[in-house]
């Protein structure tokens, strides 16, 4: 795993044949920062956080973490994100705990014990051995989220996170983003839902048509101040 | 890296036991396959066209693997969890191995099925030089498969893959096709020339260590988007 404390984006742009998906985006996210990353549909927010994962490479600009480029740090950045993506990531045909298991493998972790607090946190404790098939959407959120921290990553990237979420769940991943930031790390949360964004974040990115039209502290009314600059 | 592709493996293996929708269908299709080519290739008489065993065993080995190919990564794009395996910190020509490790698998497990098969039905004594056959088999496979996993993994987000994949893995292995094919004849000759399929079994050689290194080698830049 490498440790850094901040994720630098510089000029950076991706293009998909002669679309651009991302256009001169730059940014720098710190320690701490939960950074909310919104836009409308379109606006290139899964773009960058698939750059951000290191699974899209960008067609310019520089990604540096801690100041080092991806290329440099090699495999091992990828220990240190944890990324809970649209679509969740899970074998839908293994058990939560198999799915747990093998991602503890794949990242090298001592499972010892560390599944069933990650199944308790998902409070997934009784139906650990269930087929994830099973699940409701919001079961399986939250033991995807519960896989995407497992190995406590330093750069935690989540899009659309609350999405099938009941009030009680969308409450206790609030919280868990929160905690994990001030643990010392790095969250950009990419969602549509305003009203949730508004007193979780930190810091607000707002992406349209590819490009970065703010990138500034949170404030309260950032829907009036969304509206402004995106429009309904 | 050995231990990420154990991981993969396993994985595969856990969810096949579980659903057994692969193996079922790759079965049940190459089995259908060799049924309808005895239909045609089996006289009235039950004597078969002579030397047709060795290329329907070989027909149904691709047909079948292109299918097991294909809903390989169909499990792994439906959820996004080639995402997932991609984004851990093991080497990606592991997660390749493990893949690859279990589509040979699933292949040599159809094989053991077909060749019987194809041996009551065209009469064809491919146990005479057992060895020798599975050597054939065995490098054949994973000649194929070693292929046919790098372009499905390549295909997995694209609309057309199911079109794509035949189209682009056939031409490639052909070389497979033709050794795997001519060494299998060879063996069925009476009596067997033991020399030619050692040829092919050479070639068939060659040609897996050069596709091996060669997906091993560009599986992380073809997956990067």
């Amino acid at each position: 795993m490498i440790d850094f404390t901040s994720v630098q984006l510089a000029d950076v742009s991706r293009h998909f044949g002669r679309r651009r998906a991302v256009s001169h985006v730059s940014f720098t996210a710190n320690s701490g920062d939960i950074i909310g990353l919104l836009g409308p549909n379109g606006a290139g927010k899964s773009t960058i956080i698939g750059m951000l994962a290191t699974l899209v490479t960008p067609t310019s600009g520089a990604i540096t973490y801690g100041g080092r480029p991806a290329r440099e740090l090699g495999g091992a950045l990828r220990g240190s994100i944890g990324l809970l993506a649209h679509e969740l990531s899970l074998y839908s045909d293994l058990s939560a705990r198999q799915n747990l298991v093998l991602f503890a493998g794949l990242y090298g972790l001592d499972r010892d014990g560390m599944i069933d607090q990650a199944l308790a946190v998902a409070g997934l404790s009784e139906r650990g051995d269930d087929s994830v098939s099973a699940f409701s959407r919001g079961m399986r959120q939250r033991l995807a989220l519960e896989r995407a921290l497992l190995h406590r990553p330093r750069l935690v990237l989540m899009d659309e996170p609350f999405t099938g979420l009941d009030d009680a769940a969308v409450a206790t991943v609030r919280t868990r983003l929160q905690t994990i930031a001030a643990a010392g790390a790095i969250v950009v949360v990419t969602t549509h839902d305003l009203d949730l964004a508004d007193g979780l974040v930190t810091r607000v990115a707002i992406a349209n048509a590819g490009r970065l039209v703010a990138d500034e502290r949170a404030a309260t009314g950032l829907r009036a101040r969304y509206r402004s600059l995106v429009g309904n | 890296m050995i231990k990420v592709a154990l991981l993969v493996l396993r994985k595969d293996v856990a969810i096949e036991a579980r659903s057994r929708e692969i193996v079922y269908t790759t079965l049940f299709f190459a089995v259908s396959c060799v049924l309808v080519f005895s239909f045609a290739f089996v006289m009235e008489e039950g004597v078969p066209v002579e030397g047709a065993a060795a290329g329907i065993l070989w027909i149904a080995v691709a047909f079948s693997g292109t299918l097991a190919l294909g809903r390989t990564f169909e499990r792994e794009r439906y959820g996004e969890t080639l995402r997932a395996l991609l984004l851990t910190p093991g080497s990606r020509a592991a997660i390749y191995a493990g893949k690859l490790l279990g589509m040979v698998l699933l292949m040599l497990a159809t094989e053991a099925v077909l060749t019987p098969m194809v041996a009551f039905l065209f009469h064809a004594p491919f146990f005479a030089r057992p060895l020798q056959l599975v050597a054939l088999l065995v490098l054949g496979t994973i000649g194929f498969a070693s292929v046919g996993t790098l372009f499905a993994a390549m295909l997995v987000r694209t609309r057309t893959r199911d079109v794509l994949l035949p189209i682009l893995l056939f031409p490639v292995t052909i070389p497979v096709m033709i050794a795997g094919v001519r060494g299998t004849a060879a063996l069925l000759q009476s009596p067997p020339d033991e020399a030619v399929a050692t040829l092919w079994i050479g070639l068939l050689t060659s040609f897996d260590t050069v596709f091996l290194v060669l997906a091993l080698w560009t599986f992380e830049p073809l997956m990067t988007e």
